[in-house]
């Protein structure tokens, strides 16, 4: 079997703007929800039957677990372990460092071997510190407590119980669902959506864990609209995952006011804000968050996993992974975190060719994994195993606006891409390069093979590294300018005390005779206080 | 005859004060972005006293934008698009661009004089008399004006880690 990952530009159509109109508005399943477009997108070949059909397998233990301490956004966790301590399985071995934080569980029975650093797998050129577990093949579970009744407990105990089993949006993003629900506590949410839109090539590990766990998606579902307390609920797939519709809906009820709804497929419509406009026709302001326009969304595995965490008492400790492309056996595997990326290749009947490339994530927003022996942490989506290697050759732009029609984020690609290479920071912020979502979209489509995703992550990571340096300079500035202030004040001071001595001595009178008759009132206070006692 | 005068007057006090006033408002702006834009490391390579008197130069066009070797090639960029002057390599007779270092002060041989103390412009060193002096690593910006007034030729540049 030889999958070539970037399919070939004849099998796919790419939508231009001229055909946007005609997507679909049809009306959909009892609530009558609307579905919108959004615009730019792509219609992919989704290669998900090589994965989606197979029932995943549970990955066998690994000979060694590593648990990086950022495995989402926000600040790092902090270790609370020692090395030569022995956990348990389900134990906290870090704990969140802040609000936006959250904490690391042990996700097998073991000894921590050692506290150093790895890859970070969202960013292979910086290491990441992390624990490492020699499994002890046990796999004994620390002791958990499960809460029955997830209806009758308050909204902020649920959201604590979610943070503390270290629940992160398992989309991809990683971003700490406590903080989402917390900020769905603060304003009124709309509309809780459950994404289980999985739009891009090849990924099928939520296909697969909604066929083979549809009841906690459901029942999660309920816990998290139970938790933000939003008016509205939807669960939204893809046209083509008929069968996982199939399994959630024979688990919602009549009278659960959960909507199921099945969108278009087209790339990237379950990037979060175009998902919102597909189900709301709402945009979300630039810059802002979902929050801002009352819709709060969680992926469909973070709600399975919050369920569990909750009713179970289990924390976060494994995933569905779609193991894919060109290996023997492409197939979704639940994964313990901190199983090396090896490992995971291994149950699929990997073997290691020359000129092929391993990717984390999916073919259009996945990253190169130049070590395989990389863990597997809570946003590991996919692994897949490339046979082209090879990009064609850059060439130079030819300023065709193809990028720019299937932008879905309505941004201008090439003028981004010129000002990103020429590293004019200011530029490329007033084009909104914050607002990309590195979907790729107009990578894929660039006749001159222009990898300008690569240009924005590098742009990005530039802007925020300029924008720290700045902040260390304006702190510089302060403490220098602090100094001075200082100086002067002790210099002045300094005059000061001459200045009073000067005026306090004997001979220059007035001064001298108030501070006499100062001394003479309080002696004489004090004496009137005696008598008053003795009296 | 009065009145015209009055009127000329006003009219003159007013053009005064259109033709001025934006005038040192943009300049102060420029100054202040130009001044920010600076590391702040008043290290005196740009052979002026420090960031200040060197933002003033340039502003005042006394002072090349070329003089500023810890800024580099990313603040000479910054400097011409705020002063609208071409852009231009580092002048080597300011000192080359390093990558950033902090200071590190040998406690063995430290003898607790203060110098180093009263030279840090950004109060990074704690110490005191006849104490041994160590470097806070947080506020360091690595501006080199302590290693010339130690007497022991204790403290020495290290390359950031991390």
């Amino acid at each position: 079997m030889n999958y070539v990952l970037r399919p070939a530009p004849w099998t796919v159509s790419v939508c231009k703007r001229s055909q946007l109109s005609q997507v679909s508005t049809e009306v959909h399943n009892r609530f009558n929800r609307e579905i919108h477009s959004f615009p730019g997108g792509l219609e992919l070949k989704t290669y998900k039957e090589l994965s989606n059909d197979k029932e995943s397998l549970i990955t066998p233990l690994p000979d060694k677990i590593i648990l990086p301490l950022q495995q989402h956004i926000g600040s790092p966790s902090e270790a609370i372990v020692k090395k030569g301590d022995t956990v348990l399985k389900g134990q906290k071995i870090a704990q969140a460092s802040g609000y936006i934080s959250v904490p690391v569980h042990a996700s097998t029975s073991g000894k921590i071997i050692d506290i150093g650093t790895c890859p970070a797998p969202q960013d292979q050129s910086i290491q990441t510190p992390c624990i490492i577990i020699e499994p002890d093949g046990e796999d004994a579970w620390f002791d958990i407590e499960p809460v029955e009744d997830y209806l009758s407990i308050e909204p902020e105990i649920l959201q604590r119980l979610i943070c503390e089993a270290g629940m992160v949006g398992m989309g991809g993003a990683g971003f700490p669902a406590h903080v989402k629900l917390n900020e769905g506590t603060a304003t009124a949410v709309d509309t809780l959506i459950i994404n289980g839109v999985e739009c891009e090539p090849y990924i099928s590990c939520d296909d697969r864990i909604i066929r083979e766990k549809a009841n906690y998606i459901v029942s999660g579902t309920r816990m998290l609209q139970h938790a933000i307390q939003a008016e509205h609920c939807v669960i939204a797939v893809e046209e083509d995952m008929p069968e996982a519709f199939a399994a959630l809906n024979e688990f919602i009820n009549d009278n659960d006011d959960i909507e199921l709804v099945s969108v278009p497929a087209r790339y990237p419509a379950g990037g979060e804000k175009q998902l919102i406009k597909v189900l709301t026709g709402k945009e979300v302001p630039a810059g802002g968050l979902p929050i801002h326009i009352g819709i709060v969304m969680h992926n469909v595995g973070t709600a399975a996993a919050a369920f569990r965490a909750v009713t179970r008492g289990e924390p976060l400790l494994s995933r569905y992974v779609t193991v894919s492309g060109n290996v023997e056996n492409p197939r979704n595997l639940q994964v313990l975190l901190g199983t090396p990326v090896e490992h995971c290749l291994k149950q699929v009947g990997y073997q290691r060719h020359n000129n092929e490339a391993v990717i984390m994530g999916g073919p259009m927003m996945g990253k190169y994994v130049h070590d395989i022996s990389m863990p597997v942490i809570k946003t590991t989506n996919s692994i897949l195993v490339t046979s082209e290697f090879n990009r064609d050759r850059e060439k130079p732009c030819i300023g065709c606006g193809d990028c720019v029609d299937v932008c879905p984020a309505k941004l201008l690609p090439q003028e981004l891409f010129a000002y990103a290479r020429a590293k004019d920071f200011d530029e490329t912020r007033a084009l909104h390069l914050f607002d990309c979502i590195e979907c790729g979209c107009c990578a894929y489509v660039c006749p001159s093979n222009i990898p300008l995703v690569k240009y924005y992550r590098q742009a990005k990571n530039d802007i925020t590294a300029y924008e720290t340096k700045q902040a260390g300079y304006e702190h510089a500035r302060h403490r220098f300018e602090a100094r001075n202030e200082r100086l002067e004040r002790i210099e002045n001071h300094n005059d000061d005390r001459f200045d009073k001595k000067k005026t306090l001595s004997p001979d220059q009178g007035t001064v001298a005779d108030d501070k006499q008759a100062y001394i003479q009132a309080a002696v004489e206070r004090i004496k009137q206080k005696r008598n008053k006692k003795k009296d | 005859m009065l009145g015209i005068l009055i009127i000329l007057l006003l009219a003159l006090i007013g053009g005064f004060l259109v033709s001025i006033s934006p005038a040192t408002t943009a300049q102060q702006n420029k100054f202040e972005d130009i001044l920010s834009a600076l590391p702040q490391t008043q290290c005196g390579k740009c052979n002026y006293s420090g960031c200040r008197p060197y933002a003033e130069a340039i502003v005042h066009g006394e002072a090349d934008i070329n003089q500023c070797p810890p800024g580099g090639a990313e603040t000479i960029k910054v400097l011409a698009k705020l002063s609208g002057r071409q852009i231009k390599p580092l002048n080597p007779e300011n000192g080359l661009q390093k990558a950033t270092q902090i200071a590190l002060i040998d406690e063995s041989l430290c003898i607790g004089c203060v110098k180093c103390i009263n030279a840090c412009p950004v109060d990074a060193i704690l110490g005191t008399a006849k104490q041994m002096h160590s470097v806070l690593v947080k506020e360091c910006t690595g501006c080199e004006l302590c290693i010339a007034p130690c007497p022991m030729d204790c403290i020495s540049m290290q390359a950031v880690t991390a």
